[in-house]
């Protein structure tokens, strides 16, 4: 599928020199971990070792003179951050190895144009031709590049094909899906993002975290807190300083709310598209109870901006706790029924056996989250990687099936588990203050955050109490790929259920 | 056989004609005329909104009591809701939406962003509001607005619309 498109030399008066570090490969300070700068050579060949060690690609990323890539070492509990210079404008690609690499290769190429030497897809990701410029991250600007074509015109003749999007169904994110179709059947399916890039990574740069917090809050609405806590945890950690134990809770409390909420949003949905109206009712009822506590509690329905770095902006409001609590007893005392409606043969029976993403598929891709637990991947960063979960480790839910039954499965235990840590939170929440502010000092980190649909990763490096760069790796850059693999397998009219099952999200991986 | 004792026909009075079909098309504008069929158009939002105008569908707010519903085509709407900030990538989506969409039609834009830009004001990939690529109606701000202003905007259309 990969068809050649040369970029030329572009940019070489970007790349730095590579400043005595070949074979040297020596450690920077990327808070919590040692990032380790390589030579191209190294880089490729860890790139080798993560293949044949099975290491997970979390994510991939650029600044001004470097690509980096973020790995997890399962057995070591680590994660492992790697960078190697940019020079003359290219890098040694990882996608032949690590086919996860595919698209972050293409949204470095497209934000910086960075060549990815090797790259087994050079196409286009984000940059749709409507730009100003080409390459806006890159420090020199360059004139726009034409639109392209993203697909082979000859397939149109050989097969039917199907077009969703960008505007599709009834309330969607904006992206693309193209299936080809033999009869029912469907043979291939490519998704096309970047709609909704909204250009993020340049409007943090140069803020204050707490101005750009705003900006990782509106990455993905229903990943806010989520994606607003790993921000904040970077920014914590690369200046040095942490947030109060306090607000540590209330992050908690905040987290696991969004995860109740949007697990019943995708079980509405579920139950809208099989017709079974008891389900998405039922459903649509406990979440708009838990806003309305959350609005109640942190005066926002989504607790959008709620969390900041150095703390949360506001305290939980007087009688907040007793809304939260009363909702959640709502939400107990409907999951039972949620259950039993799910163990019923109208559900059961139309999402059993669909949508099945296990095995050597779903580890290559590096899902976590419900897709990666409803498979038997038992990765969950909250007890190894989140240390405000220390103290109250999540019994993390796995079904091995990794069908559509499956995730509704998985998402069903974790408002179960979700209630149970809310309620643990809140009977034990520390005095003190809420927000401590920020040095203005320097320094890298990495610091990560569990959503509803899996692992946020946020990279910053702040130079003198300014974010000199910025990466947030939304869960999608991972299930977008094993998406299109799982309906490769499918039937056309199933398509729309298979999406809403991986409750695929367009914004975060847009940026 | 005999002829059925019915009485023969005689000509309907022509004003009580006028005068009834005069009052049915008055209540029939009231009562039966207010539905609103609306196309949702996301421009690059951050998914916010479209949370929210999906609990306009839960059993709290209803919008369908109103004779508000969403539809899937462009071609059936009414009203496009645009939400999102009208990134470079989907200005050429809305405006094929527009023109997709039948007279009269009217557009609302929902939340900061389709308003104006919101926080995105000045990226190199936001163009601004929704109003900067297609005539704008009505606006509903918030960051996401909550859902009883967009339902109350919703029915003010409806309501003029019924006028």
């Amino acid at each position: 599928m990969a068809r050649g498109r040369d970029y030329g030399a572009i940019m070489t008066d970007s790349a730095p020199t590579a400043g005595g570090t070949i074979g040297a490969s020596p450690a920077e300070t990327c808070k919590p971990w040692h990032r380790h700068d390589l030579t191209a050579a190294d880089w490729a060949a860890t790139a080798r070792d993560a293949a044949a060690q099975s290491r997970v690609l979390l994510a991939h990323w650029a600044d001004a003179s470097r690509v980096y890539a973020l790995f997890l070492d399962i057995d070591a509990n680590a994660a492992v951050p790697i960078s190697t210079a940019v020079e003359g404008g290219a890098y040694p690609a990882l996608s032949p190895l690590l086919p996860a690499a595919a698209l972050y290769e293409r949204m470095i190429a497209d934000l910086f144009g960075y060549r990815a030497d090797g790259a087994i897809d050079p196409r286009p990701w984000l940059d749709h031709g409507t730009w100003p410029g080409a390459f806006p991250m890159a420090p020199r600007a360059s004139p726009p590049r034409p639109d392209f074509d993203r697909f082979d015109p000859g397939e149109q003749d050989r097969h039917m094909v199907l077009s969703i999007g960008p505007v599709a169904g009834l309330i969607e994110e904006a992206a693309h899906l193209r299936l080809t179709l033999d009869g029912p059947a469907i043979l291939g399916a490519e998704a096309v993002l970047g709609f909704t890039h909204k250009g993020t990574l340049g409007l943090m740069r140069g803020k204050s975290p707490r101005n750009a917090a705003r900006f990782a809050a509106r990455l993905s609405a229903d990943s806010t807190v989520a994606h607003s806590i790993a921000f904040a945890a970077a920014a914590e950690a690369a200046l040095d300083a942490a947030a109060p134990p306090r607000a540590q809770r209330l992050r908690v409390i905040m987290l696991e709310t969004e995860r109740i909420a949007v697990h019943l949003d995708n079980l509405a949905e579920i139950g809208r598209l099989a017709a079974a109206r008891s389900v998405s009712t039922l459903c649509g009822r406990l979440r708009e109870t838990l806003l309305r506590a959350s609005q109640s509690a942190f005066g926002h329905r989504l607790m959008m901006d709620c969390v900041v770095p150095g703390g949360v902006g506001a305290d939980i409001a007087d009688g907040g706790a007793g809304a939260l609590l009363r909702a959640c007893a709502d939400i107990a005392a409907g999951l039972t029924e949620i259950r039993r409606l799910h163990d019923g043969t109208a559900l059961a029976s139309r999402l059993g056996g669909l949508g099945v993403a296990s095995g050597t598929v779903l580890a290559a891709s590096g899902a976590g989250g419900v897709a990666g637990r409803a498979g038997g991947r038992a990765f969950d960063v909250r007890p190894a990687f989140m240390p405000a979960f220390s103290q109250m480790p999540p019994a993390v839910t796995i079904a091995a099936a990794g069908d559509a039954a499956a995730r509704q499965a998985v998402r069903i235990g974790e408002i179960g588990e979700s209630l149970r840590l809310i309620g643990g939170a809140l009977d034990a929440l520390p005095a003190g203050p809420v927000a401590l502010p920020l040095p203005q000092t320097s320094g890298e980190a990495i610091a990560c955050a569990e959503s509803s649909r899996g692992d946020i990763w946020h990279w910053l490096r702040i130079d003198h109490g300014q974010i000199a760069a910025a990466f947030p790796r939304d869960p999608g850059w991972a299930l977008w790929p094993l998406a299109e693999s799982v309906l490769k397998t499918a039937m056309a009219e199933d398509a729309g259920m298979i999406r809403t099952s991986f409750a695929l999200p367009a914004s975060g991986m847009d940026l | 056989m005999s002829t059925p004792p019915t009485e023969p026909e005689e000509a309907a009075d022509t004003e009580m004609i006028a005068s009834l079909s005069a009052r049915l098309e008055a209540a029939a504008q009231a009562r039966l005329g207010r539905s609103l069929a609306i196309r949702h158009v996301n421009t690059g939002s951050c998914n916010g909104c479209e949370l929210e105008l999906r609990a306009l569908s839960n059993v709290f707010y209803d919008l369908e009591r109103f004779g508000l519903r969403f539809v899937e085509s462009p071609r059936q709407a009414d009203v496009l809701l645009v939400t999102g900030p009208l990134t470079r990538n989907l200005k050429a989506a809305l405006e094929q939406a527009w023109d997709a969409t039948p007279d009269p039609k009217w557009v609302i834009a929902v939340g900061d962003c389709a308003v104006d830009g919101g926080v995105f004001k000045g990226s190199y990939a936001v163009l601004g509001g929704t109003g900067l690529s297609v005539p704008v109606d009505l606006t509903i701000s918030g960051c996401p607005p909550q859902p009883n202003r967009i339902l109350s905007g919703l029915r003010a259309l409806l309501e003029a619309n019924a006028a």
